[in-house]
């Protein structure tokens, strides 16, 4: 029975906070505050994989992100309204409900191309090279969505408010919690069958020598390629989803402060840890969250936490272990389907 | 056709001349050594011979296949395992996926066949955990299959680069100064170790060592390097007796 629990625990907070926010017992604040965990915990887990797991340095995650978030929602907004930009719809509003989770695939994908783009020409270099790179990248992607002024420019753009009124209109449940939470659950399961299957484990070989991971048979390009993609793919999923939350998205938000966000939260978390991915996309949002009176301050707070935990945990809360090397007895819980016939 | 065949390979690092004109031989099943003094080029020639570096002049072949232009891992795939002088394992990955990483070359399954678990994935995963135990076992490693790889002490670590080689199912090993760092005993264990995978794997096997004992003990041929250039090949009873070689380690005689 204990190989299912975590999948059932995740299934029951996932029922709850639909349940909860249909029900109207949870306010559109503390729902908008769920989203934006979900969305964070797809942000530091996608990141995680680049530069826990295999050891590189991307500091530009929001640069996809903001392609994933553009992607997804031209395409809705064009397809399921009408509106100035794009004149009327090419589809009835309530073909969103069963298209919605397609396009949103759609613009992860072209934001893995972009990541594809990145990773080619980083494979002779690493450590500042690639930092410099994705920074690069951030801002290039930044700047040409604020001179694209059909789409807004720098004003931004919106009407995804509208695209999910529409499905609204058909079924009456909150969609973007859903879906939020749905994807933000299946990026934890993708990065964690990719890093526990023998293709995966050739990337954090790649982490701990390069050199020997090539000459024992690793195609490490390729490895590479696979990571950078799947990272910044699901890095453009969680920008569609975070758009179609707001509603409004502008190239401010895709800005080196929001892959600085996605960097404390890696490394709060521990580097090559999922749970700590998770568990501090869910503390580091909370806590901007509750740092919101101190306004701009909190700018302050914030990376004054992470210089203090620089200095006192370099590693992380949770560095390269899992919740489960720190408290066994959560095996019984957590226990994956090898080591319970381990056990057995 | 010759097993593995080296061919006027000559290597400039800039104008630095690392490797000239070496030669080099295998028709299965040989046990081979490669010694010369501290900069000699022997490890240059692994090197080369494993895709790390391009040569400048000549070629490597195996089973008559051209290596020229491979990537490392197109190497290893042809059937060219090594270990290296400092180890290199993967120190913060457990030893069994140490192993399991050695694997790489010859996955048959895709990236979505990892995601959706497919019964290709199971069949090819059990398979993969199947043999790394199998090779724990026989190298006496059982043991220390989830122990991280840096908590060994030196002596296992060498034995576990060893295996991990061997996963690869190799025709040609490799061994960059497998002795390296070990003391007498360990010496005399890993002497009995090397004949005996030869044996049980039927390998064909080249090492680079500097520990005279173990050199002259195991090796039928050795070929003495110095300068980049082969002074001296054959038997280790004419390599003791061979003046140039004398010359090289010791220096020459004052008059």
């Amino acid at each position: 029975m204990s190989k299912y629990s975590l999948t059932l625990l995740s299934f029951l907070f996932f029922v709850s906070a639909v349940g909860l926010s249909w029900a109207g017992v949870l306010s559109s604040y503390i729902q908008l505050v769920l989203m934006f965990v979900g969305v964070n915990i797809m942000m530091s887990a996608s990141l995680n994989l680049v530069n826990g797991y295999m050891g590189e340095f991307s500091c530009g995650h929001a640069g996809f992100m903001a392609v994933g978030a553009y992607i997804t929602s031209l395409l809705t907004v064009w397809f399921f309204t009408a509106g100035s930009i794009f004149g009327s719809n090419l589809l009835p509003p309530a073909w969103a409900t069963v298209l919605f989770p397609f396009i949103l695939l759609f613009g992860g994908l072209i934001a893995a191309l972009v990541g594809l783009l990145v990773a080619i020409p980083s494979f002779r270099t690493r450590g500042d090279y690639l930092a410099i790179i994705t920074l690069a990248v951030n801002y290039i992607v930044k700047s040409a969505i604020e001179n694209i002024q059909p789409i807004g420019g720098a004003r931004g753009f919106m009407g995804m408010g509208r695209v999910v009124n529409g499905m609204q209109e058909v079924v009456d449940i909150p969609w973007m919690m859903i879906w939020t939470w749905i994807f933000a659950f299946l990026t934890i399961l993708i990065i964690k069958r990719f890093v526990s299957s023998t293709y995966g484990k050739g990337i954090i070989a790649i982490r701990e020598d390069e050199i020997a991971a090539e000459i024992m048979g690793v195609n490490t390009r390729r490895a590479k390629m696979i990571a950078f993609m799947l990272s910044s793919g699901l890095a453009g999923l969680a920008g569609g989803l975070f758009a179609h939350i707001l509603g409004y998205i502008n190239p401010g938000s895709f800005g080196i402060m929001k892959s600085t966000e996605a960097l404390v939260m890696v490394y709060l978390g521990g580097m090559g840890s999922l749970s700590g991915s998770v568990l501090s996309a869910v503390l580091f949002t909370l806590i901007l969250e509750l740092l919101r009176p101190l306004q701009l301050y909190k700018w302050v707070v914030v990376p004054l936490i992470l210089i203090l935990l620089m200095l006192f945990r370099t590693e992380g809360l949770l560095g390269h272990r899992e919740l489960t090397d720190f408290f066994p007895r959560l095996r019984r819980i957590f226990a994956s389907r090898e080591e319970v016939h381990a056990a057995l | 056709m010759r097993l593995f065949e080296v061919r006027a390979l000559s290597h400039f690092f800039g104008g630095l001349k690392a490797v000239s004109d070496f030669n080099l031989a295998f028709d299965g099943g040989e046990l081979m050594g490669l010694i010369g003094p501290n900069g000699a080029g022997k490890t240059t020639i692994f090197n080369l011979v494993c895709g790390v570096y391009h040569p400048t002049h000549g070629e490597v072949r195996i089973e008559g296949r051209n290596l020229a232009g491979l990537f490392p891992h197109q190497v290893t795939a042809m059937g060219i395992a090594r270990t290296f002088q400092n180890i290199r394992l993967w120190p913060e990955m457990t030893v069994l996926d140490n192993i399991r990483v050695a694997h790489n070359y010859r996955l048959n399954y895709s990236f979505l066949d990892a995601m959706f678990q497919t019964s290709r994935y199971r069949e090819a995963e059990k398979g993969i955990e199947r043999t790394a135990r199998e090779v724990l076992e026989i190298m006496g490693l059982r043991d220390y299959a989830e122990e991280l790889a840096k908590n060994l002490p030196y002596g296992l670590q060498r034995k576990v680069e060893i295996a991990r080689a061997l996963v690869i199912r190799p025709k040609m090993l490799l061994l960059d100064e497998p002795s390296a760092g070990m003391n007498l005993g360990e010496k005399e264990a890993l002497i009995g170790l090397i004949r005996w995978i030869r044996k049980e794997f039927q390998l064909t096997i080249w090492l680079i060592e500097h520990e005279m004992r173990v050199v002259m003990n195991l090796c039928e041929k050795i070929q003495v390097l110095d300068f980049g250039e082969t002074i001296a090949q054959g038997t280790p009873e004419e390599i003791q007796g061979n003046p140039r070689v004398v010359e090289a380690y010791l220096g020459k005689e004052i008059d």
